[in-house]
């Protein structure tokens, strides 16, 4: 098609994405938002437009009765690189929209707070079962303070000993820089040993 | 062209939810030539991401988000427009999400944040 064939002005950019996972209120909007150059963008929008086709009164009232706790943020990292990070709903039945944001992320990070581990269960089996994105797990210290042994939240969680397990402030722009690299680094890991290398689906 | 180029989407796609071009949600996407004429004949949802995707370079999850279209209609729009040379999917540099290259200056870029 010669007519279409001048060059596109815009300089060549490649994307990334980081998915980050866990239960409902561990997080993972605070650590999107830590590193994120734009305010997490909340996909519940999604779920209003969609229910407003479907229920006139929810336009009336602008109420939205079904949430989607999804966010994601960007970070352009250069001019021809930006990453995304997506928060992953929490809630089980949202698990279809798991494995469309899985896809051909470069690494997850679980995140876990102590005082509810059980929230996190569901997102741990998932990455060990389901899911050929390399993950880590990081434990969120809301206060700043580790209450749990790492080794208790290992066991806990019943994790194998390959997977990092890590203590991050979601808070803090370092904290969620320092675990969004141990994800990268241990997904470099992981696929240059010739295992877990997997197609992307 | 032809005379009416847009009718509902899953119509247009014969139900596929897929379309020949890999869309992640964080795939990007660009208009490689705005045409007022094509855009006007939009219907609104496309149009509205056809103007956004217009405006700069972005994903399909943001286009989504900001045009308020649910994210498999904005695939399959999308996808529609790209089939037509309306919209380019941004193809990227690197085949595998795990290629060490893009890994590391996804770190690299990551620290300088920090």
């Amino acid at each position: 098609m010669g007519f279409m064939s001048s060059p596109n002005p815009e300089p060549r950019l490649t994307s990334a994405k980081i998915v980050v996972a866990g239960g409902f209120g561990v997080g993972k909007t605070t650590l999107v938002g830590a590193v994120s150059e734009i305010p997490p963008v909340n996909t519940e929008a999604w779920m209003t437009q969609t229910s407003k086709t479907v229920d006139p009164l929810s336009e009336d009232t602008g109420k939205v009765t079904t949430t989607v706790a999804m966010d994601f943020g960007r970070v352009t990292l250069a001019d021809d690189l930006v990453l995304y990070l997506f928060g992953t709903p929490g809630q089980a039945r949202f698990w279809p929209m798991w494995d469309d944001l899985c896809r051909g992320a470069s690494g997850a990070v679980v995140l876990v707070d102590t005082h509810r581990l059980d929230a996190s269960f569901a997102a741990v089996n998932y990455f060990e079962n389901d899911s050929d994105v390399p993950f880590i797990v990081a434990v969120n210290l809301f206060d700043g303070e580790q209450t749990h042994d790492l080794a208790d939240v290992r066991e806990a969680l019943q994790l194998s000993p390959h997977i990092p397990l890590v203590t991050c402030d979601a808070r803090t722009r370092g904290a969620a820089v320092e675990t969004l690299t141990t994800s990268l680094n241990h997904t470099m890991r992981q696929t240059a040993n010739g295992h877990d290398v997997p197609a992307v689906r | 062209m032809t005379v009416n180029p847009w009718v509902r989407p899953y119509v247009l796609t014969g139900g596929r939810t897929r379309t020949r071009h890999p869309l992640f949600v964080h795939t990007l996407v660009s208009v490689p030539q705005y045409d007022p004429g094509y855009a006007a004949q939009l219907p609104p949802e496309a149009r509205r991401l056809y103007e956004r995707a217009n405006t700069a370079v972005q994903s399909v999850a943001e286009l989504s988000a900001h045009c308020g279209v649910s994210l498999g209609v904005t695939r399959v729009l999308l996808g529609d427009m790209a089939a037509r040379d309306r919209m380019v999917v941004n193809p990227g540099g690197y085949e595998s999400p795990y290629d060490p290259r893009l890994l590391k200056r996804v770190i690299d870029g990551l620290y300088e944040l920090a």
